[in-house]
């Protein structure tokens, strides 16, 4: 799906890493600080432009210069810093750039009600949030909950392609767990994800496959469940393997 | 409004790490009081500070809250309160604007050169200044959002470049006498007292339908009813008391029209939430897809614009437009009347109807000294104490509402 190199100045940070998704897979990005786990995901979702390579979504090579056209591409990020306005509600954050509207020409208003309904049938479903009122402004929201509006931007629409760039960093036992959660549903539902994480039990957890970076290279590949968790920490570190 | 202060406390097990502040769990008397002020959205703290001015004059000149004076306030303040208004759409972004007080100027120069000097019916001439006001806010807004210029460095330069047009266009003559009934009648009429009492039973019975209509549809509770009784009583009384004196003047309406459809436009469209969301978190705006650079020039034009038919009501109030035109404490004072109204000097909080609160008090207080008797330099000195005062106390209730609450306890 993916072949991509990204230079920042004369730093490489991704050197030809090729990479193939599945609908309904999971794979995991592991690798170690600076490895280009976090470039290669914002190539991915339109917020960095490679420098060379190619991006292919169904078989089709695109070229996104925006985060729009990401989207549109039926590609959605959650960034590892989260990415949400302070001032603004759950209800708000979650349909920032892709407001429900009503109403015609000039006239064309955000539809708060419906995208309120939406909202709270999306945590419904998914039992991915524990915020008690979706009007709640996001800056007065705790970490984990804060995270769940993040993810569950990834729900509202039918995304085909979810990218996490560390989703479950500093969060509770309990919060990581509901992302865990809304990994498995969006397999489910056929969506290819690829999460970005630090945690090797947790990419053991949910991913069916595992994809190590170093350096900016393609270090290893691994299916789940021919591994275990120290064949991918040696990967992770540059070591060979077999 | 988009103050939510939701009483619910979320519960969630992440609450160890930061706990979600529970501003109302722990607090004394004045701890609620303040909540409950706060909870009334960003314009309490000016609407509270705008009560006590009135009573204050009042009690020291009674022609304060007079029908005459209050008619005479209602004009003077228009051009304030416009420009604030620009003022307010920047402010939201996070930007600043200097450069509004000149654009009034060399717009109303604008304005004067083409009806004294070519004869322009004023159908002509408004639409052209508009367009020249909205043109020199885009050209400031493509420095700030397609180079990254900061907006204080871009829009003061500006403030000097067109002050130095508006001197340029004028000439050495100075002035440029604007003698059209039309335009005059903008600051100068007020409306017959059937038409004002016909729009105010409209407006009232428009606010408690909707209102009413929602609460059957069961999409409000009953509870939703108080703040459009209070403004639709609100309405009855500002009518009535202009009518004792000359009537509802035409350009304090055209003001609240401006008014309405200004926040119309930032609190229900798409573009008007996106001002919030880049004001409250430019990078997640951008990594959320929006048009950042698009939503930051829409602002500057907008802005522009505004000041321009600032120009126009300037040009109306003084019958000419000159070199002194748009020049003085204005932009000032319309910045200060913007925060004093509760909108943030770092973006994402605010609300179009701080301008006209802003306005009034800045206005309220500079009317209520000439009725005392007072100089300008004690005016000066009094305006900037209360903007000083206004913004302390915001910044302190503000505080004191989210006490209790770690920081960093929000990331991002």
């Amino acid at each position: 799906m993916v072949e991509l190199t990204k230079w920042y100045g004369s730093v490489q940070a991704l050197d030809s890493v090729g990479l193939t998704i599945a609908y309904g897979e999971v794979v995991a990005l592991v690798g170690d600080n600076g490895a280009g786990k976090s470039s290669l995901i914002n190539c991915i979702g339109g917020v960095l432009e490679p420098d060379s390579g190619a991006i292919q979504v169904d078989g089709h090579d695109v070229v996104m210069g925006s985060v729009r056209d990401a989207n549109e591409l039926g590609i959605c990020t959650v960034h590892q810093d989260s990415t949400l306005a302070d001032n603004l509600s759950a209800v708000e954050n979650l349909f920032l750039g892709r407001e429900v509207t009503r109403g015609f020409g000039p006239f064309r208003r955000v539809d708060a009600a419906a995208m309120r309904k939406r909202t709270q049938e999306t945590i419904a479903r998914l039992g991915i949030s524990t915020i008690a009122d979706v009007g709640t402004r996001v800056g007065q929201l705790s970490g984990g909950q804060r995270q769940s509006v993040a993810v569950g931007r990834t729900m509202l629409d039918d995304f085909g392609i979810v990218l996490l760039d560390e989703p479950t960093t500093g969060l509770s036992v309990g919060a990581c767990a509901r992302v865990m959660d809304a990994v498995r549903a969006l397999r489910a539902r056929g969506a290819a994800v690829l999460i970005v994480s630090q945690n090797i039990d947790e990419v053991f957890d949910v991913a069916d496959r595992i994809v190590v970076l170093h350096l900016g290279r393609l270090a290893a590949e691994f299916r789940r469940s021919e591994v275990t968790p120290e064949d991918v920490l040696a990967a992770v570190m540059g070591m060979t393997l077999r | 409004m988009t103050e939510n202060n939701v009483q619910a406390v979320p519960v969630d097990d992440s609450v160890g790490r930061d706990r979600a502040p529970h501003a109302g769990a722990r607090t004394s008397r004045s701890g609620a009081l303040v909540n409950w002020v706060m909870g009334r959205g960003t314009a309490m703290p000016a609407i509270v500070s705008l009560i006590a001015i009135a009573l204050f004059f009042q009690w020291r000149s009674q022609y304060f809250l007079s029908p005459t004076n209050l008619g005479n306030l209602a004009v003077q303040i228009t051009l304030v309160a416009i420009i604030a208004m620009g003022e307010v759409v920047v402010l939201l972004l996070g930007e600043i604007d200097l450069s509004l007080g000149s654009l009034v100027g060399v717009t109303a120069a604008i304005l004067g050169v083409l009806m004294a000097n070519y004869g322009l019916p004023w159908y002509l001439a408004v639409p052209i200044m508009i367009l020249c006001g909205a043109g020199f806010g885009a050209f400031q807004g493509a420095w700030i959002s397609l180079l990254g210029i900061p907006s204080f460095v871009v829009t003061l330069a500006g403030l000097m470049a067109f002050l130095g047009l508006q001197l340029w266009i004028l000439g050495p003559q100075g002035t440029m006498s604007v003698f059209d009934p039309t335009i005059a009648a903008i600051t100068g009429t007020t409306l017959p007292a059937v038409a004002s009492w016909a729009l105010a039973a409209g407006l009232v019975a428009a606010i408690l339908g909707s209102t009413v209509a929602a609460i059957a549809r069961r999409r409000r509770s009953a509870r939703a009813l108080a703040l459009p009784l209070i403004l639709s009583a609100l309405a009855l009384v500002v009518t009535a008391l202009f009518n004792a004196s000359r009537g509802v003047p035409t350009a304090f309406l055209l003001l609240l029209a401006m008014l309405a459809v200004g926040w119309w436009i930032t609190e229900r469209t798409v573009p008007g939430r996106h001002l919030f969301a880049v004001g409250g978190n430019a990078e997640a705006s951008r990594r959320a897809g929006l048009p950042v650079s698009k939503i930051r020039l829409l602002a500057f034009t907008a802005s522009g614009m505004l000041a321009a038919v600032g120009g126009l009501f300037a040009v109306s109030y003084n019958g000419s437009a000159g070199t002194l035109t748009g020049g003085g404490t204005l932009l000032l004072e319309a910045i200060g009347a913007a925060v004093i109204g509760g909108t943030s000097l770092i973006g994402g909080r605010g609300t179009m109807w701080s301008a006209l609160l802003g306005a009034l008090i800045m206005g309220g207080v500079s009317n209520g000294l000439d009725l005392m008797e007072a100089d300008q330099p004690v005016k000066y000195m009094v305006q900037g104490a209360i903007v000083l005062f206004a913004v302390s106390l915001d910044t302190i209730l503000r505080r004191r509402q989210s006490r209790g609450r770690q920081p960093g306890g929000a990331r991002g």
